[in-house]
């Protein structure tokens, strides 16, 4: 489903990837696991085309997407929710999801509204609230809703645990779940190893900018030293 | 005052809120979304008169007016088309001085196409009488602006509100990086707003002629009028800017009513002020969220060998000059001199202060005039004018600085424009000190400077000496510390540094050195004239500042060097010289948009 190879990555001149190889299947969760300023957001903002990869190639569905700017990549089926959310504050939760509204698209779930009020049903119930006074668990929801509202095929998912309460946290990742249910292959951003258990099927590890480790969850956690090697802080 | 005719200004003042209100939506649509400050707007507005009256003779008035704002929304598409869609990743300074060049464009292309007389309107046939309102005669006409005003307003709305267009519209001038990930094509998001915008302007145009002449100087005064409203509104703004066009309107209406006509000129800028001290994003606007993430400028190296050598010869090269040149080319020297002290006293702010100033040349005129006034009206020898005179220019920065650092970006550089307004406006009325709008004469050197190679002199040692200082202090514990507000204020406050302090020593240190360029200017002319502080002059710094390149040391320099050789090489030689500048504006900015300072730079 979407492929990096040899990525190189950089913030104006200092270099944050280091030939940088993952692979997403189709339906995988992978959770691309770092500490703080490892370049987890850098490689996802590069699949984007928010930040120009210096070398290297993204492929998606078998396409080279590298050169293209970030609402061709949407167009082509590659959601992706920032980590910080980037709710529209002066849009209504309807007006939001508008925004992300794209044609349904061959292979992948169609989402409509109705559909995604099912998926969040507190969303339903606000409809007409501004996304700027929302709480940040409610944010993050409507982010990962607006995102679908583009029918992608796979979705980038940035730190979707950062800073909700321990409830809200189980909500999002049974929706990660269900999503992976419907089909979607999702790539998420995550320094909270027991987060990335709670939905991963894989997860690579990158440090200061490099992969160093890639494998299946189980045998992350059959693994203490590696653990204590990358994770621990 | 009677009752009735409160009620006449009143209403005089929604007519002229709606023309005002159109030209400042589309203004700040246009800058919500592309985050560009259009400076040609107001030519948009121009042209839009001019073509409505071309076009009534032909087809009539009511045909005319929609397809003059048709035909200006085209315009504006393909002018964003065209240049813009290059130049959006560009810094926001150089997308101004595009649109700035926009502007000197549609101005000698509306002087070809229909000369430099004023073209009067026809009347709007079904509105050309006048109807009975508390026993004053009203112009029809101004009724039916009247509810034009509002009603575009509920247009706009329903279309921002309503359709996926407008949401559209709204989610990319709150992020349009967010919006672009999430598949909102922008190039023609940007294009629709900019015609849309350009269209509103184009029709506040047309609506304009049968009250008002379609005239050349339409442009800059419309373009500092829809400024003011959508800063008082809050950018972004459209119900916000119909509420301070309403306001600016009705003062207006009102000054002129109770026979204060001139205090017009003062009063929306007074406004403004007052508004933005108090609610800092205009009445209705908010805190504007950076277009991209604030990336650091890249630390001003210190000059390059090369550098210090061009300049070694340069400044050998000036002070031989007298020996082999004529009076004429001393005169156009001494210009490009103050010119270059000039540009380099704004460069001082904008470039390691990082503070827009649209009204310099307020320090400029302050300090001409203040050296006028001490020589011709307090009989000091022209030595001690010409030495404090400069201090009349310190001490206005000081105090137009004090508000100017409390604002940032867009906002401050608005507020300098009204300042800069404000003093312009003082000095045109204040007949008795600075003799009105025939300005001042006789302000001479004295008689050991008054040959044209020592008054030359004079200029080459102290813009010289003043060039060189600013030099200095850029890279004094001041300038790092004024370079370190303009990064990152937060961190700069966070590290102990008083970023406000700071900023508004800067200010005031480049008021003065604008007016000892001011100063010697007046005694170089010989006579002072309210264009030494007008909006035109402040324009030049910019112009001059940002072809030198906003990022290098000595690009204010060759700025000013180029600009006024191209003036005055232009002005002589070629009918359409604004064209002719703005071609090569745009030229350099489209192929060095890093100013030609950079040339000059050290190699990486």
């Amino acid at each position: 489903m979407l492929e990096l190879k040899r990525l190189n990555s950089c913030y104006g001149r200092a270099q944050i990837l280091f030939d940088i190889e993952l692979e997403l299947a189709a339906g995988e969760v992978v959770a691309l696991l770092g500490r703080n300023g490892a370049g987890k957001s850098t490689a996802l903002k590069t699949v984007m085309g928010l930040l120009q990869a210096v070398s290297g190639e993204v492929r998606f569905k078998s396409r080279n997407i590298s050169n293209l700017s970030p609402y061709q990549v949407a167009r082509l089926g590659l959601g992706y929710v920032p980590e910080d959310r980037r709710i529209f504050a002066d849009l209504t939760v309807t007006e939001n999801l508008e925004v992300g509204r794209q044609p349904p698209r061959e292979g992948a779930p169609h989402w409509t509204l109705e559909k995604l009020f099912e998926l969040f049903p507190n969303l339903g119930r606000m409809r007409e609230r501004r996304g700027g006074r929302m709480s940040g668990g409610e944010q993050q929801m409507l982010a990962i809703a607006r995102t679908l509202m583009g029918n992608p095929s796979a979705i980038l998912l940035d730190e979707p645990f950062e800073g909700l309460a321990p409830v809200i946290v189980e909500n999002v990742a049974t929706t990660i779940r269900e999503l992976k249910r419907e089909g979607l292959s999702v790539l998420l951003c995550e320094q909270n190893l027991r987060y990335a258990r709670l939905v991963a099927d894989r997860a690579c590890i990158i440090e200061k900018g490099r992969l160093c480790h890639a494998g299946s969850m189980a045998a992350l956690d059959a693994d203490p030293a590696l653990l204590q090697r990358y994770l621990s802080v | 005052m009677l009752l009735s005719s409160v009620l006449i200004q009143f209403l005089n003042g929604l007519a002229g809120a709606s023309s005002l209100f159109l030209v400042a939506a589309g203004l700040s649509l246009i800058f919500g979304v592309t985050r560009i400050v259009n400076f040609a707007h107001g030519s948009l507005y121009m042209l839009g008169m001019y073509l409505a009256v071309w076009l009534a003779e032909r087809i009539g008035f009511w045909a005319a007016v929609p397809l003059a704002a048709i035909t200006v929304g085209a315009i504006g598409a393909l002018a964003e088309i065209s240049l813009l869609r290059r130049i959006y990743k560009a810094p926001e300074l150089l997308q101004l001085l595009a649109t700035f060049a926009l502007l000197l464009l549609v101005k000698d292309f509306a002087l070809w196409a229909w000369g430099p007389e004023d073209l009067l309107g026809p009347r709007a046939p079904g509105f050309a009488g006048a109807v009975e309102i508390a026993g004053n005669a009203f112009p029809q006409y101004d009724l039916l602006l009247i509810l034009l005003g509002p009603l575009v307003l509920v247009l706009l709305q329903l279309l921002l509100s309503r359709t996926r267009w407008g949401i559209l519209v709204r989610a990319a001038t709150e992020d349009r990086e967010m919006a672009g990930a999430l598949g909102v094509n922008q190039r023609w998001l940007f294009t629709g707003v900019f015609a849309l915008g350009a269209l509103l302007a184009g029709l506040g145009g047309a609506l304009q002629i049968p009250r008002e002449p379609a005239n050349l100087n339409v442009d800059l005064s419309v373009i500092s009028d829809a400024f003011v409203v959508v800063v008082i509104g809050g950018l972004g703004s459209i119900p916000g800017a119909f509420l301070a066009a309403l306001l600016i309107a009705e003062a207006k209406a009102f000054c002129i009513g109770l026979g204060y006509s001139q205090a017009t000129l003062v009063i929306e800028f007074v406004i403004m002020a007052a508004v933005l001290v108090a609610r800092p994003w205009g009445l209705l606007g908010r805190m504007p969220v950076p277009a991209r993430p604030g990336a650091a400028e890249p630390p001003l190296a210190p000059p390059s060998r090369r550098l210090r050598w061009t300049l070694a010869i340069v400044a050998c090269g000036l002070a031989l000059l007298p020996l082999g040149s004529g009076g004429y080319t001393l005169v156009l020297l001494t210009d490009l001199l103050i010119f270059a002290l000039f540009a380099a006293s704004l460069h001082f702010i904008m470039g390691p202060g990082g503070m827009y100033s649209f009204g310099h040349a307020a320090y400029f005129g302050l300090g001409a005039y203040a050296a006028g006034i001490l020589l011709l009206r307090e009989k000091f020898p022209m030595e001690l004018a010409l030495a404090l005179a400069p201090f009349a220019a310190g001490l206005a920065a000081l105090a137009f600085g004090w508000f100017c650092v409390r604002l940032s970006g867009v906002y401050s550089a608005m507020l300098t424009l009204a300042f800069a307004q404000i003093a312009w406006s003082a000095v045109f009325q204040w007949d008795a000190l600075t003799g009105g709008s025939n300005g001042l004469v006789g302000v001479w050197p004295a008689p050991w400077l008054s040959s044209k190679p020592a008054y030359y002199f004079l200029t080459l040692l102290i813009c010289a000496s003043g060039i060189f200082l600013l030099w200095r202090a850029i890279y004094s514990p001041f300038g790092l510390a004024l370079r370190a507000t303009r990064d990152s204020p937060l961190r700069a406050e966070a590290s102990g540094i008083d970023v406000r302090a700071t900023q508004w020593a800067a200010f005031a240190i480049a008021g003065l050195a604008a007016g000892v360029a001011g100063a010697l200017y007046a005694f170089s002319k010989g006579s002072i004239s309210p264009e030494a502080l007008g909006i035109q002059r402040s324009v030049d710094g910019l112009v001059m500042v940002m072809l030198g390149g906003i990022q290098t040391l000595s690009g204010p320099v060759w700025g000013a060097a180029l600009f006024a050789w191209l003036q005055d090489a232009a002005a002589r030689n070629i009918d359409y010289w604004r064209a002719a500048t703005g071609f090569v504006i745009l030229a350099l900015a489209l192929v060095l948009p890093n100013g030609i300072g950079s040339l000059l730079q050290a190699k990486k």
